[in-house]
């Protein structure tokens, strides 16, 4: 099967076609792809059934995505989210 | 001794402890795992009517502003004075909300009426296009379970014992009627007035007490986002139709938009209403209404995620009103219950009302609207 091409962060990565963006992320040795809202502290995957909601990455510009539970779609743009992954308001 | 540790048993234990009683309170379950748990924590006086039950939602939000600078900081009850806007669709929404507005300025509520062009000044999200406002400075918010386990915990320092996890099976009476205390699994725990804080199962109680009192459950199914940055909705928000469908007696599935943030930052969209007995099964057809609705009053929700829902039930009486006091069927039984969506605010006020006639004291508001034998048989 011909992987499928998205970056993290501007950098080039491949998932195997059905593979979660979480394990995508962790055969690429990144596990960290989110801040929290308060202490900005690095968080990935935890519980990888989409239970925990600490796997939370901004997939295409839209945040709050489980990572364990999404499969890489090919061209996908994936972005640490900070915080809330939402703009602040004004 | 006192039968439930949600809010309105916490605020009673609270309150009798420092007139000086020496309390108890009893529940089945852990601290605010019922009603109080499953809340929203609103205290509110821009939903209610001109009445007794305003006045009482009056006295309960100074009482509220109270206990949040005289609860200790670390309890963090996230008291949020954040204020009320009521928003009217369109130009009837706007007349009626304009007419109980008026009768609730006479009764002492602060209500200023918003301009449609003004909404966008309190709330930037609201959708355009609404026919106006009421913006009610007075309603504010805490977090439920927060609160009553600070309420509970205050009243411990005070003397209180709280015991949990231990279900009152029978309520003891004298040969004469006259109440002794409660039977649990772990015993006989005497006293001479026991107050009925059971909330949607105060009837309940009621029934072991040998008495009646029509508490039905009517659910009600909130909505929660993912967490969004502060200010995205800054006030209580709701729709003017919120106060018909609190009103209504209908058991069949009402909804209106009720939208308000939080400390932590997911936004809570509320609320629907139904009387479907103790069923806890998941509405789909609930949280539908519940997202289409607050879509339409904050358009940006569209792209947020619901990231959980939860249920629970209110304790209803068919007049709408709280049954607060001592009843008169059986000497020492007192109830402090059937608050419906109210209970978190009302609680502190219906604890000074209880506390008043355990000590003989002269009750601050009229109590004799919340009668609890004043439903027929």
């Amino acid at each position: 099967m011909t992987p499928h091409r998205f970056t993290f962060d501007g950098t080039p990565l491949t998932a195997v076609p059905g593979q979660t963006l979480a394990a995508a992320l962790w055969a690429a040795g990144i596990t960290s792809w989110r801040t929290t809202r308060h202490r900005r502290a690095p968080r990935g995957a935890f519980c990888f059934i989409g239970t925990c909601h600490d796997c939370l990455a901004t997939v295409n510009g839209r945040p709050n995505q489980r990572a364990c539970l999404l499969p890489v779609r090919p061209g996908d743009t994936v972005t640490t989210q900070e915080g809330t992954g939402h703009d602040p308001v004004r | 001794m006192i039968v439930g540790a949600g809010v309105v048993g916490a605020a009673c234990a609270y309150y009798a402890a420092r007139a000086g009683l020496s309390v108890a309170v009893v529940d089945r379950g852990p601290v605010a795992g019922g009603t109080t748990g499953a809340g929203e924590g609103n205290l509110l006086v821009s939903d209610k009517e001109a009445g007794a039950e305003l006045d009482l939602a009056l006295l309960s939000t100074r009482l509220w502003r109270e206990l949040a600078e005289a609860l200790p900081p670390r309890d963090a009850i996230e008291y949020e004075p954040k204020g009320g806007l009521v928003v009217a669709s369109d130009g009837t929404a706007l007349t009626a909300l304009r007419a109980l507005a008026a009768g609730q300025r006479a009764a002492g509520v602060t209500a200023h009426e918003v301009a449609p062009g003004e909404l966008a000044r309190l709330e930037p999200g609201l959708a355009p296009g609404l026919a106006g406002g009421v913006h009610y400075p007075q309603d504010a918010q805490v977090q439920p379970a927060r609160a009553a386990a600070a309420l509970l915990r205050a009243a411990r320092r005070m003397g209180a014992a709280v015991r949990l996890g231990e279900e009152v099976t029978a309520v003891l009476t004298g040969p004469d009627g006259t109440v002794r205390g409660v039977r649990t699994p772990r015993g006989d725990l005497r006293a001479p007035a026991v107050v009925n804080a059971a909330g949607t199962w105060g009837g309940h109680v009621a029934a072991l007490a040998g008495t009646r009192l029509p508490v039905m459950p009517r659910r009600g199914f909130v909505l929660v986002t993912e967490p969004l940055p502060p200010g995205f909705v800054r006030h209580k928000v709701y729709a003017a139709d919120y106060v018909a469908d609190v009103a209504s007696g209908s058991a069949d599935l009402q909804s209106s938009a009720v939208v308000e943030g939080t400390p932590a930052g997911p936004v809570l969209i509320g609320a629907t209403r139904e009387r479907v007995g103790f069923d806890r099964t998941l509405s789909t057809e609930a949280l539908h209404r519940l997202a289409a609705r607050a879509v339409a009053l904050f358009p940006a929700l569209e792209r947020v995620h619901a990231i959980r829902a939860y249920c629970g039930f209110r304790p209803y009486l068919p007049d709408h009103l709280p049954a607060i006091g001592p009843d008169p069927r059986v000497p020492g039984l007192h109830h402090a219950c059937g608050h419906e969506g109210a209970g978190i605010g009302l609680a502190p006020a219906t604890a000074v009302l209880v506390t008043a006639a355990l000590t003989g004291a002269e009750p601050p508001v009229p109590a004799a609207p919340f009668r609890p034998d004043r439903f027929t048989p």
